[in-house]
């Protein structure tokens, strides 16, 4: 058979770009602080390592880290667990909106929850009384509100197009209600449990805007300290030991989670339609209902309360905050805010152009299906490579790039690319997520009928794969613009002090003294929130059907 | 000069791996570093789908690839699109060798059991995407043209997911046919449709083929659909082909017993047991293979016990039990409630099995 070099170059081109962007920008950084941590002085010294690792300050933000995040993933499953069941198994009338109302964190902002929450416990806020400002059960609130809307979709999801069949078969014969989940149901959940509840753990346990605006001085994290030692202390060397660390815990839960998940999936029937659900019942859903309300409750509270408090003034009530937005407040702490907001979408048009090109290419790419096996291997190690930002925390990311993007080769530290670039790596697995599902699902098929019917290799590419991407485009645009605007992570770390995002500027302004900053910061949050909160009410609209459910 | 489609000693293979644990990309977890398990060695396997098979197809001629599923004849028709490539063996167009043609410079139609539409155009794109070698302001007039050939004029604004199945199955011939192509491949176009339904497209497919003197290879595992559409059938199994040859020449002397039985033939006699029957000596030497009207009812014949007595549609089916002890159908208009009948062998609507193989029975 003819070797056809042309093909081959060019999709080598396709996969070659991407790769090496993630090559500069992301494994570069990364290895550096690795080596940072482990090559202080140019030799392997484990030294750094271990004074860190024996001061008491790292074992008490390891183990809070830790604490934080299981406490966090169980109360997430606590309430999501009931709600999934009351959401996706039984019908009412208002279904829609409590869904969509249990949903809203997860389009949010960690910096606009931290100050949502921050809103609720200040000592002048409507639970000030309770003293629950910089404690460690706030902050694992504010880790549940994020993370049960994620136990819900993906449980829910699952639950919803669940076969109802085995569950009568099982009852037909004889098993309680009880049995029949425990025996039937709770088995077929497991799957979508365990990999929401790691998930979960690893989203808490890499929760960077929340606990830096919530936790007090007593419940830094990981990610936390590592600010902390990099902007606060200068010491990089324990700051890339601590990256280390987080690195080690991130992996250990992907490898965990991966063998759970492997371990309970089994094959089943789906089925679609609302027709096997049944109508609501107090006596049997009343309880997951009042969990449920529950979760209603925590969301709505402190959103709520953060548009109350950004609409109160000094002497009453008024739009003064946000008229301060556009003004710019005054005194000598003014931070001009309306520069802010066009930061934020310049960089976010940048970032989502980048992530989108990169998306593009890196899944037509991975959605080949190559005769050879070892053209199918290289795919998969493909797939698999363009989803490591996922599992690498921002903080990482933005300090990778802190240490080594600052000088020659590469010196972008005054360029204004910096924040962009760093913000579309952190959202091109979500790009990836919702793109690939709808190349994966295109029949074969059409490729070759439209091949048949005369259509050479680049018109096929066209006419079907990119005709196709183009119903998923709608929503990953709107996933890399939500992530970016929202993004604080890396941001917090590489924006100038001159040109800061909106999310930067909530922080500072929260961080400052005085009724007007905070009145401003949450003022600024409630627009954050908006911003974002549209842009992905617009994307989901344009949502395909293949795509995952987050 | 050889014209038209000339296949020789066509061999597909097909490499398999066993106990290929790993979930589709799409079922995988959302996080994901660890790469799927990796398949045991030696799991891997090679399977001959398509194993030595010669073909002619003529100008204007319709060949069905009959065929039980498995047999290959998917396998074989995919190969002559270019869709798959063959391990040895060669598909020629008018003694052109088509080796080094791709896919879509083979100018050929093909429809598949689902229509494969493109869901992103509406019916008529659709069918003109085959067109583009004409100017653009022709390509609709000659979509409305076809469109209106398998009975769906007015239909090129409608949008794909609008249509039912026979709909999307007409616009898909439609928009094979549409380009003119040297020739038609159809791959179970009809089967996941329902029966009346198919009936009328079989139809529908034998006209249109003949009206644009186009012509077909029709893989089924139909044999009504088969012999209702065909010039030349050709049967399938394992690979290999058992037998070609116009449906007339197939029903009455089938290669083998295997076709015999694949055709419908459900009991074989040998030659002393159709003599038991009364009918004397019918071939010197083979099987006699038993068919729908092979045995009617006859006061004068060799009285039978009756089995089972069932109504189906437009006959009663009565099942004799031979002296040989085998069971036979016997078609009759109605139900005759007796015990044993009185029954005759048609020479002429029986099948004679050359290839006496001993296992047939």
């Amino acid at each position: 058979m003819r070797l056809r070099v042309g093909p081959a170059l060019g999709w080598g081109a396709a996969a070659g770009v991407p790769l090496a962007f993630l090559g500069v920008f992301f494994a570069w950084p990364v290895a550096a602080l690795v080596g940072r941590g482990l090559f202080p002085d140019g030799a392997l010294t484990l030294e750094g390592f271990a004074s860190v690792l024996a001061s008491p300050r790292t074992g008490r933000v390891v183990t809070t880290t830790l604490a934080q995040a299981v406490a966090g993933t169980l109360a997430s499953l606590a309430l999501g667990l009931p709600a999934a069941w009351v959401l996706y198994r039984t019908r009412f009338p208002g279904r829609g909106i409590a869904r969509a109302v249990v949903t809203i964190p997860f389009v949010l902002p960690s910096v606009v929850v931290g100050v949502a929450f921050k809103s609720l416990v200040i000592s002048t806020g409507p639970l000030g009384f309770l003293g629950l400002d910089g404690s460690f059960a706030i902050v694992v609130a504010a880790l549940a509100f994020f993370n049960t809307a994620v136990v819900v979709r993906t449980v829910g999801g699952l639950w919803a197009g669940l076969d109802g069949r085995p569950a009568e078969v099982a009852a037909v014969l004889g098993a309680t209600p009880r049995r029949v989940f425990a025996t039937v149901t709770l088995p077929a959940l497991a799957p979508a449990i365990a990999s929401s509840a790691a998930l979960v753990f690893l989203f808490c346990a890499s929760a960077y805007g929340v606990v830096m605006v919530l936790g007090g001085p007593a419940y830094g994290t990981i990610e936390t300290e590592i600010w902390f030692l990099t902007n606060q202390l200068l010491d990089l060397t324990a700051a890339a030991a601590l990256s280390v660390i987080q690195l080690v815990v991130v992996t250990i839960s992907l490898v965990i989670s991966e063998r759970l998940q492997s371990r309970l999936t089994q094959a089943q029937r789906l089925r679609t339609g609302e027709s096997g659900i049944p109508r609501w019942r107090w006596r049997r859903d009343g309880w997951a209902t009042l969990v449920t309300g529950l979760v209603v409750v925590l969301v709505a509270l402190p959103l709520g309360n953060l548009v109350v408090r950004s609409l109160r003034t000094a002497s009453g009530w008024g739009p003064d905050h946000y008229v301060a937005l556009v003004a710019g407040p005054s005194g000598p702490l003014s931070i001009p805010v309306g520069d802010a907001i066009g930061n934020s979408l310049r960089t976010a048009v940048l970032a989502t152009v980048l992530a989108l090109v990169l998306g593009v290419l890196v899944s037509l790419v991975v959605s080949r299906r190559p005769r050879s096996r070892v053209g199918r291997r290289a795919l998969s190690v493909l797939d698999q490579v363009f989803m490591l930002p996922l599992g690498v925390s921002a903080v990482t990311v933005g300090f990778g790039f802190l240490i080594t993007l600052n000088r020659p080769p590469l010196d972008l530290r005054s360029s204004m690319a910096l924040v962009p670039i760093a913000q579309a790596i952190v959202a091109l697995p979500l790009v990836l997520r919702v793109l690939l599902p709808v190349l994966r699902a295109i029949d074969p098929r059409l490729r070759e009928a439209a091949a048949v019917l005369g259509a050479g290799p680049g018109r096929v590419l066209a006419s079907v794969d990119l005709a196709m991407a183009s119903r998923g485009l709608g929503l990953a645009t709107g996933f890399a613009f939500a992530t970016s605007l929202g993004e604080f992570g890396a941001t917090s770390f590489l924006a100038r002090p001159d040109a800061p995002t909106l999310p930067v500027v909530v922080f500072r302004l929260m961080g400052r003294p005085g009724w007007e900053n905070q009145g401003t910061g949450m003022a600024a949050a409630v627009l954050l929130a908006v911003m974002t909160a549209t842009v992905m009410a617009l994307a989901e609209r344009m949502r395909p059907m293949e795509a995952t459910t987050w | 000069m050889v014209t038209g489609l000339t296949v020789r000693d066509a061999v597909v293979r097909y490499t398999t791996t066993e106990g290929d644990t790993r979930r589709p990309p799409n079922r995988r977890p959302i996080l994901s570093w660890v790469p799927p398990p990796r398949p045991k060695p030696g799991a891997t396997r090679t399977i001959t789908a398509v194993d030595g098979v010669s073909l002619d197809v003529g100008p204007g001629e319709i060949v069905a690839l009959l065929g039980a599923s498995g047999s290959g004849k998917s396998s074989l028709l995919r190969a002559i699109a270019g869709l798959e490539p063959l391990a040895s063996g060669s598909v020629a167009w008018d003694g052109a060798d088509l080796a080094r043609v791709a896919v879509h410079k083979r100018n050929f139609g093909l429809m598949f059991q689902e229509p494969a539409l493109f869901p992103n155009l509406d019916v008529g794109a659709n069918v003109a995407y085959g067109l583009h070698a004409l100017p653009r302001a022709r390509r609709s007039s000659v979509a409305a043209e076809f469109l209106e050939l398998v009975g769906l004029p007015g239909f090129a604004r409608r949008r794909v997911t609008e249509l039912s199945g026979g709909q999307a199955q007409r616009v898909a011939l439609a928009r094979s046919l549409a380009p003119r192509p040297r020739l038609m491949l159809l791959d179970e176009p009809l089967s996941a449709l329902d029966r009346a339904l198919r009936e009328r497209l079989v139809e529908v497919l034998g006209e249109v083929l003949r009206a644009t003197g186009t012509p077909a290879v029709h893989v089924t595992h139909d044999q009504d659909e088969a012999f209702a559409l065909a010039d030349r059938v050709a049967v399938l199994a394992d690979g290999a082909l058992l037998q070609v040859g116009t449906p007339a020449e197939l029903w009455r002397q089938p290669a083998s017993a295997a076709v015999a039985r694949f055709l419908g033939y459900g009991t074989f006699l040998t030659d002393a047991d159709a003599a038991t029957l009364g009918v004397g000596r019918l071939a010197a030497s083979g099987l006699v293979g038993l068919g729908p009207a092979s045995l009617v009812l006859d006061a004068g014949g060799v009285r039978l016990p009756v089995r089972a007595e069932n109504v189906r549609r437009g006959y009663v089916s009565i099942k004799v039990e031979l002296p040989s002890g085998q069971v036979a159908e016997v078609r009759a208009p109605e139900a005759t409630g007796l015990d044993a009948v009185g029954v005759r062998l048609d020479p002429d609507a029986v099948a004679v099995v050359r290839d006496a193989d001993p296992t047939a029975r």
